[in-house]
């Protein structure tokens, strides 16, 4: 009823890989897009800085991460680094004097060359032993941020981020910081949306599949693999800074540590990998889960009686977050996309359930 | 050059990497019945340490007590992990493996210290601080009983591995689907390495939290652990004992020499390069065996 499928017939390859062959799809999207717009006027704007804002740049993180581990197939576990590297690029360029429209830029393009050093990882291993490499480069990036006092001015430093301002307009107030948030998102989602219908999508899926198969299909699977690890380092540079400007005000290492990059893995994974919908999801859970655990914790202790420990109370927001993805794996391993696909496909013939074939 | 020192570096770095082989033996027994890489061995260490302690500290059982019941108590977790989280990841993509131990690794820790806390505290064997005199090298005490250990728990696990159920176990780590043909349990095979590593695991949650007391930061080994293990090669018990005395020289040699230049904290730099280097040069590692990929 709600998925209308009646009446679409596609007489031209152009229709039938439209966007959304389904209309219902296609309004949903529209229908949030609206709501995103509208959100500062709907939302407490300590809400909307402390909650909506940070979900929508991780979101736009972890579909930059779901491009290189779920399309791709390659293992990633050094992504924060390379929002470390676009984080500092732009605040140093910016500091510099050069205008922030650029400095993103630059952001990007630095975080895109350290990040096809990565790929050079993909080149020899994949699987496990990629994993671990990027892994290490974790902390080879996470020491260089450390040890070197001319990025970050030391290990206990943080870099202030200078006044942040986008085609001349000085950007201060919370919707504006909002708006250039939900600007990137929707940008780094239309690009995603867009890749799975393209020849690149198609090659990244059949790099992920099997390379050696892709690579007698005459897929160049080597070039494909720096394509994705250079494309999602853009994405995680930019998405670095963006957090650095909108949401964090200064840029110290601890922000983009190991934890930070298993974190993004975490979403991906909890969302679902190679899934749009599972990003935005999966995200909201990882981040909005610690909190929600700490304070459910603290009203069961209240209710019952209890005398916690600070120190216990303070770590079980990682317990639970630990259990959390635990319990993913266990129930459903494809993640939170696959949940929505469940529910969508139930509605898709409802309720004319016997007519599904 | 100061040949004494070097050798000093030399051989208390050899007895410290002996250390880190403790550790990737349990990565080992994982990675070799089953191929999934336990990334939460080092919570596991944690765990095992801070287990020892609760029933040394809380419930005042003396300390030669207190190992052994908690190497039956981690034999059953290390059971119950595999049984309850990783079985039914078998067969599935390798990054929602590591994932799976990624998350164990992020719970046990938090569940840990949720429980018994974060503060430091100190694991007492009663060996003593002072140095060894061997000639003239200064050697620390409790390294060269850790890396005792370590040997001792090396050549125990080769004679495990020619009893019937090692022979079980390398016959599952050679070819699970052939070793199920026969008859072999391939479930309470993998189950049973993964009882050794724990068990493994508090043997090093014992000894490290000795060196440098029982807190949060004993889970942090995996990164030595890890490279310790993919240097030697995955699966090989033998490698893990070799890399780690080179991986223990590299790096204490490398960063008496480095730190003065880069301003310390070299060692976790030289580690990560190790593994890196190893990647790239030679994935399976120095005694690893060499998989032939088919399409």
């Amino acid at each position: 009823m709600f998925y209308r499928q009646s009446g679409i017939r596609h007489r031209s390859y152009v229709s039938d890989s439209k966007l959304f062959p389904i209309p219902m799809d296609r309004n949903l999207v529209l229908f949030l897009f609206l709501l995103g717009l509208a959100a500062p006027l709907l939302i407490d704007t300590l809400y909307l800085n402390s909650y909506v804002l940070p979900w929508l740049i991780w979101t736009a993180a972890a579909l930059g991460l779901n491009l290189v581990t779920g399309w791709a197939g390659q293992l990633h576990l050094g992504y924060a680094a390379i929002m470390a590297v676009g984080a500092y690029s732009a605040v140093h360029a910016a500091r510099f004097g050069i205008p922030w429209e650029f400095a993103l830029l630059i952001a990007g393009l630095a975080s895109a060359a350290i990040g096809s050093v990565f790929a050079f990882a993909a080149m020899r291993v994949k699987g496990l032993y990629l994993a671990l490499t990027t892994l290490a480069m974790q902390f080879v990036m996470d020491w260089v941020l450390s040890h070197v006092p001319a990025i970050t001015g030391g290990s206990h430093a943080s870099l202030q981020s200078p006044p942040f301002k986008l085609l001349g307009q000085p950007i201060t107030s919370d919707a504006g910081l909002y708006y250039v948030a939900f600007g990137w998102c929707v940008i780094v989602t239309i690009f995603v949306l867009n890749m799975r219908r393209t020849g690149l999508g198609r090659a990244l899926v059949a790099v992920r599949e099997k390379d050696y198969a892709a690579a007698i299909l005459g897929v160049n699977s080597l070039y494909y693999k720096i394509v994705a690890f250079a494309t999602s380092s853009f994405i995680a540079g930019i998405t670095g800074a963006l957090l650095v400007v909108t949401f964090f005000f200064l840029a110290s290492p601890e922000q983009f540590s190991v934890t930070v990059s298993v974190q993004v893995l975490a979403m991906v994974i909890v969302g679902g990998l190679a899934s749009i919908i599972g990003s935005y999801l999966g995200a909201a859970l990882i981040l909005l889960m610690p909190g929600f655990a700490n304070s459910l914790f603290s009203a069961t202790a209240d209710f019952l009686g209890w005398q916690m420990d600070p120190e216990t109370l303070a770590h079980i927001p990682n317990a639970a977050y630990g259990a959390l993805i635990i319990i993913f794996l266990m129930v459903e391993p494809l993640g939170l996309g696959k949940i929505y696909n469940n529910i969508r496909d139930y509605f898709l013939v409802w309720p004319f359930d016997q007519m599904k074939k | 050059m100061d040949w004494i020192f070097l050798a000093e570096l030399s051989v208390n770095g050899a007895l410290t990497g002996l250390l880190y082989s403790l550790f990737a033996i349990g990565l080992v027994l994982v990675y070799k019945s089953s191929s999934v890489p336990n990334l939460a061995q080092g919570a596991l260490t944690m765990l095992g340490a801070y287990v020892v302690l609760a029933f040394s500290i809380q419930l005042g059982v003396p300390l030669w007590l207190a190992i052994p019941v908690a190497i039956v108590i981690m034999f059953f977790v290390g059971l119950g992990i595999e049984k309850v989280a990783l079985r039914r990841l078998a067969g599935r993509p390798i990054v929602m493996i590591l994932m799976m131990t990624l998350g164990l690794d992020i719970f046990i820790r938090g569940s840990t210290l949720a429980v018994w806390g974060g503060t430091s505290r100190p694991m007492e064997l009663g060996v003593s601080y002072d140095p060894f005199f061997a000639g003239p090298l200064l050697l620390s005490r409790i390294n060269m009983v850790g890396a005792a250990v370590s040997v001792a728990l090396f050549v125990a696990f080769i004679f495990f591995f020619r009893s019937r159920l090692g022979i079980r176990l390398r016959a599952i780590s050679d070819d699970y689907m052939a070793s199920w043909s026969v008859g072999i349990s391939v479930e309470r095979g993998v189950g049973l390495s993964w009882a050794l590593a724990s068990v493994v695991a508090v043997i090093t949650g014992v000894i490290w939290g000795e060196i440098q007391s029982v807190d949060q930061s004993l889970s942090l080994l995996l990164l030595k652990g890890l490279t310790v293990a993919v240097l030697g090669g995955l699966d090989s018990i033998l490698g893990a004992v070799l890399a780690g005395i080179l991986l223990g020289i590299v790096e204490n040699v490398g960063s008496a020499y480095l730190d003065p230049i880069v301003g310390g904290g070299s060692r976790d730099l030289l580690v990560a390069i190790v593994l890196i280097l190893t990647v790239m040069v030679r994935p399976h590692g120095l005694f690893g065996r060499h998989d032939i990929e088919r399409v």
